[in-house]
């Protein structure tokens, strides 16, 4: 005999059918597929599944490509990141002040968010090219995305990329600073620099963490941004993790792969807790 | 004499002039970076214009060489010119009147994120007021769940995306890019925090009236969403819209490939339809920019800070 739901469970339910959809989908699209990686990468080969523990890890940590990939993306996100953080801050900072024009600034510097990549890749060779404007210009010959400064190409086009993005989550976050606050210690003699770093700096610092870490993401998918410039086989210094997955993948080594990948998540993993514990930590600070 | 009232009168104008003088230094960086960042575009935009032979006498040797990989000297600088000699729209009518491959590769854009952006709305906004509506230990566990396979880069993505598209069959077809897009967790992510929201007063004052949970969710919470709607709307389009990677991992048929794949990939003999066809690309999302800057900006204010 069916028993009757209490109201509650009934109730549960009702929430679970909501969230079912989403649920099926993600199961089945990003987490069971997931998991047959980490499986992959623990076995021999896709046909035997003899488990071999963490060989394919070494495989892959020994790889001198997956070597180099690694360690441009980490030289990548570490100019590209701080760059980005501090400059979109600045922007912040100038766009508080009573200027004219300051939606029109705003959209300019939003504005590249929304152009698609491929669309300017064009202008970017152009001018990055070694008869190109940039050379003449500064007056150098450097074929820039073939050379040892090819990540400075990528560097400008990925602040240009995500300035504005960067920008409004700070806005946002000056805005949210109490009006008071800043009056009180006005009145008590506090100057701009006591105010900038005593206060607001204070209650950017969830901000500040929350932007650093979405760039350090976003400098993980810049791989669009080089593909669409250079191509699949980049220069040296181009050569990115996203670069090494590809080429792996037409390899068909799915265990070195799967490897590559479980480490990634990993280390993705732990920049999300970190955020999270920060999060945590800075909120209650500023509300105490 | 002056008094001593002149003397604060004196130093209160100059302090005045010197905030005048900051702001306007202010204003003129701001100025020129933002002339900076347009500049991608406007160049975009006029050398559109250009005749076939004034582009490639410009940049034909910057396309020559990024394509085969040999270097070849020229003796003067490629030049980025601004205005064309002669303003003629011969660029455009080859791409739309003579060259179906373009427009069929802009469809093909169009045909894979129009449904990505209505169906993963769809799914997500279900999701979002089941994990906005009473918060249980098990729902947080798995909305942070979400949160970190929303902000895995697609070189951890890759291999299971293509694992399940071979084990579904679906290599190769249109569903490999739909249905990992449909059920994305970013929407969800970011449409319960604007759920969460909603005063939970509104919500119960319906319950009391007899509403039952679909009608709740169909003619309130949805419709006080909306602002949220339209952003998370344009957010996801420019992303699907800008789509490189999956394409080239899951359709081998260049045939089916995006036109933001495709554009990249334009040959020497059609360098001169390059520009023309990179504005075509960029004026649908640069309309909904400028229609919808405002929804922009809210949706991207709503990101900062991951938790609800």
């Amino acid at each position: 005999m069916r028993k009757r739901l209490t109201k509650e469970q009934r109730d549960t339910l009702r929430t679970w059918l909501f969230l079912a959809p989403s649920l099926l989908g993600v199961l089945v699209f990003f987490v069971a597929p997931f998991g047959v990686v980490i499986w992959y990468s623990l076995v021999n080969n896709p046909v035997q599944h003899v488990p071999v523990g963490l060989a394919n890890y070494f495989r892959v940590a020994r790889n001198e490509a997956y070597r180099l990939a690694v360690w441009n993306t980490i030289r990548f996100s570490l100019t590209a990141v701080p760059l980005s953080v501090l400059l979109s801050l600045l922007a912040a900072i100038l766009m508080e002040a009573a200027l004219p024009w300051k939606s029109f600034f705003r959209s300019c510097l939003l504005s590249p968010l929304m152009v698609p990549v491929a669309s300017v890749v064009l202008i970017w060779q152009v001018l990055f090219h070694y008869n190109g404007l940039v050379n003449a210009v500064l007056g150098v010959h450097i074929d820039w995305l073939k050379s040892e400064h090819a990540q400075i190409v990528i560097v400008l086009l990925f602040i240009w990329k995500n300035l504005g993005y960067n920008m409004i989550l700070f806005m946002a976050a000056l805005a949210s600073i109490p009006r008071d606050l800043i009056e009180v210690s006005q009145i008590e003699g506090a100057g701009r620099f006591t105010v900038f770093f005593r206060i607001k700096l204070r209650y950017l610092s969830a901000t500040i963490l929350f932007v650093t870490i979405m760039s350090l993401l976003n400098s993980f998918k810049v791989f669009r941004e080089t593909y669409l410039m250079t191509g699949e086989y980049p220069y040296d210094s181009l050569y990115l993790l996203q670069h090494f997955m590809n080429n792996t993948f037409l390899a068909l080594d799915y265990q070195k792969l799967s490897a590559a990948a479980v480490m990634m998540s990993a280390v993705i993993i732990l920049l999300v807790g970190i955020l999270f514990i920060a999060e945590d930590r800075f909120g209650r600070d500023i509300e105490d | 004499m002056k008094t001593y009232a002149d003397i604060r009168a004196l130093a209160g104008r100059r302090k005045r002039l010197g905030r005048k003088a900051v702001a306007g230094l202010m204003a003129a960086f701001l100025l020129l970076l933002s002339i900076g960042f347009l500049l991608p575009v406007i160049f975009t935009f006029t050398n559109s214009f250009m005749s076939a032979s004034e582009i490639s006498a410009n940049y034909g040797a910057v396309f020559a060489t990024t394509r085969t990989g040999g270097r070849v000297f020229i003796g003067r600088t490629v030049m980025l010119k601004f205005i064309p000699d002669i303003v003629t729209f011969s660029q455009y009518a080859t791409v739309l009147f003579k060259s179906p491959a373009y427009l069929f590769k802009f469809w093909n854009s169009v045909l894979y994120t129009v449904p990505i952006v209505i169906l993963q709305l769809a799914v997500a906004s279900l999701a979002s007021y089941g994990f906005a509506r009473k918060r249980t230990k098990v729902k947080e566990i798995i909305f942070f769940s979400y949160i970190i396979l929303m902000l895995m880069p697609y070189q951890v993505t890759l291999v299971p995306n293509f694992l399940v598209s071979r084990a579904l069959h679906l290599v190769n077809t249109h569903w490999a890019i739909w249905l990992p897009g449909i059920f994305s967790p970013f929407a969800v992510f970011l449409l319960t925090k604007f759920m969460r929201r909603i005063p939970s007063g509104v919500l119960e004052a319906a319950r009391i009236d007899g509403a039952g949970e679909w009608q709740i969710f169909s003619l309130i919470a949805l419709p006080l969403s909306k602002g949220g709607l339209a952003s998370i709307a344009i957010l996801i389009f420019i992303d699907y819209w800008n789509m490189v990677e999956q394409p080239i991992v899951l359709l081998e048929d260049e045939e089916m490939h995006p036109l933001s794949v495709f554009l990249s990939r334009i040959n020497g003999g059609e360098i001169s339809l390059a520009f023309a066809v990179a504005v075509i690309y960029m004026i649908l999302p640069l309309l909904i920019f400028l229609y919808g800057e405002e929804y922009l900006v809210e949706g991207i204010t709503y990101q900062g800070g991951i938790k609800g």
